[in-house]
């Protein structure tokens, strides 16, 4: 993970205006992650609720996020939404390469994720295995709050200015909560 | 009702149906496959069948690749479904083809929208569709060996067009770092790729 810690903003009180030190690059990473302009590579049912994520609702538009390019060329993120066969992987491939750096992946739902439940000669088992991916967010399919905590998970590393190529770090749990599921989950349990 | 066409077909072609079948309104005629093309035309033109629309065309493997002879005689069931609009009524006409080199003629000039139909039981089934002006794969791609829904087709054999990426993918729960789900299959782990 990069280190933050170069990356300091600071506000000096002085006089009626005050100011804010800070450097360039974290100016620029706090810029770039609220001006993410997504490719939608929606190719099944997941699709569904990426627009429901995207529309007035939940609306998306609160994270900068809601500008869609349909040219990879323009755009910073790319939403892999649904089952990618393999007779698509090639053409996934490309809209990737096709993109200008840099560029960040979200592999949404279970499917693009891991293959899901499919699991035979169609379906690539999980787009990692073709580009890089920096958020999985699971679920058959996910719900808008998860999606939009997949993308506040890669906005912070945005801001982080963090170019590793890699996974960002799960949400991390309130205190407690483990426990609080875990009892309620004896709970349901029982017979 | 429908069972019309039935006995129609009976009256015509008398031992070339091997087995017709009622059940709940699905009419099933069996038939031989040197005769495919013929009964075809005769649900297509006949005015009292009048079966104009063309429903589907699809197949299956009847063998069990650990008892049978891939060989069998009666492995592929082709099968077509036509419907009559005017006469609201339905047959579904089969065949069943040897396992090996299974050939039929094709009902394009019956109805053309069999087009398709039979390029994709082609592709999944290896089924060759004689007078087909276009027998290409039509789901999965050029590169790819075999026919998948054929039964002795390995459940989980993946032929990527796309080299998959090396090295450990670093996922976090709930992934695991073999993905895909083995839904019991007793496949050993070097043999899902
Ligand atoms: S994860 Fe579920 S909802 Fe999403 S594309 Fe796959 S099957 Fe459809």
């Amino acid at each position: 993970m990069a280190d933050v810690t170069h990356l300091e903003t600071r506000t000096l009180g002085g006089g009626e205006s005050g100011f804010v030190t800070t450097k360039f690059e974290a100016l620029l990473g706090w810029a770039r992650k609220y001006s993410l302009f997504q490719y939608p590579f929606a190719t099944a049912c997941c699709g569904m609720e990426f627009f429901s994520t995207a529309s007035p609702r939940y609306d998306i538009a609160r994270f900068g996020a809601e500008a869609p390019r349909f040219s990879p060329r323009q755009s910073d993120v790319l939403w892999v939404v649904g089952t990618i066969s393999q007779r698509q992987a090639p053409v996934l491939r490309r809209v990737y390469e096709q993109m200008t750096e840099p560029k960040w992946v979200i592999a949404f739902g279970t499917c693009a994720s891991c293959g899901g439940f499919y699991d035979n000669y169609a379906t690539v088992p999980g787009i990692d295995k073709i580009i890089p991916v920096d958020v999985f967010i699971p679920g058959c399919p996910p719900r808008p709050e998860a999606v939009l905590d997949g993308l506040m998970l890669l906005q912070d590393k945005i801001g982080r200015c963090d170019r590793t190529p890699e996974t960002v770090k799960n949400t991390a749990l309130p205190d407690g909560a483990e426990e609080a599921l875990e009892k309620l989950y004896q709970i349901r349990m029982k017979p | 009702m429908s069972k019309l066409i039935l006995e129609r077909l009976k009256a015509q072609f008398g031992d070339d149906i091997l087995e017709v079948s009622s059940f709940r309104g699905d009419d099933v005629a069996l038939v031989k496959p040197a005769r495919w093309v013929d009964v075809a035309r005769f649900v297509h033109d006949d005015p009292r069948c009048d079966c104009t629309y063309f429903v589907d065309l699809s197949a299956n493997d009847r063998c069990d690749p650990r008892t049978d002879d891939l060989d069998m005689d009666d492995r592929f069931e082709v099968y077509v479904i036509a419907y009559s609009v005017a006469k609201k009524h339905r047959v579904r006409i089969k065949t069943r083809l040897p396992g090996d080199e299974p050939r039929l003629a094709t009902v394009i000039p019956v109805w053309s929208g069999a087009n398709w139909m039979e390029r994709e039981v082609f592709d999944m089934f290896g089924v060759h569709f004689e007078g087909h002006p276009d027998q290409r794969r039509i789901l999965t791609y050029d590169e790819f060996k075999g026919h998948p829904l054929r039964k002795d087709y390995p459940a989980n054999r993946a032929q990527p067009l796309v080299e998959y990426r090396e090295g450990t993918f670093n996922k976090l729960g709930p992934f695991l770092q073999d993905e895909g789900m083995p839904l019991n299959r007793s496949a050993a782990p070097d043999e899902r790729n």
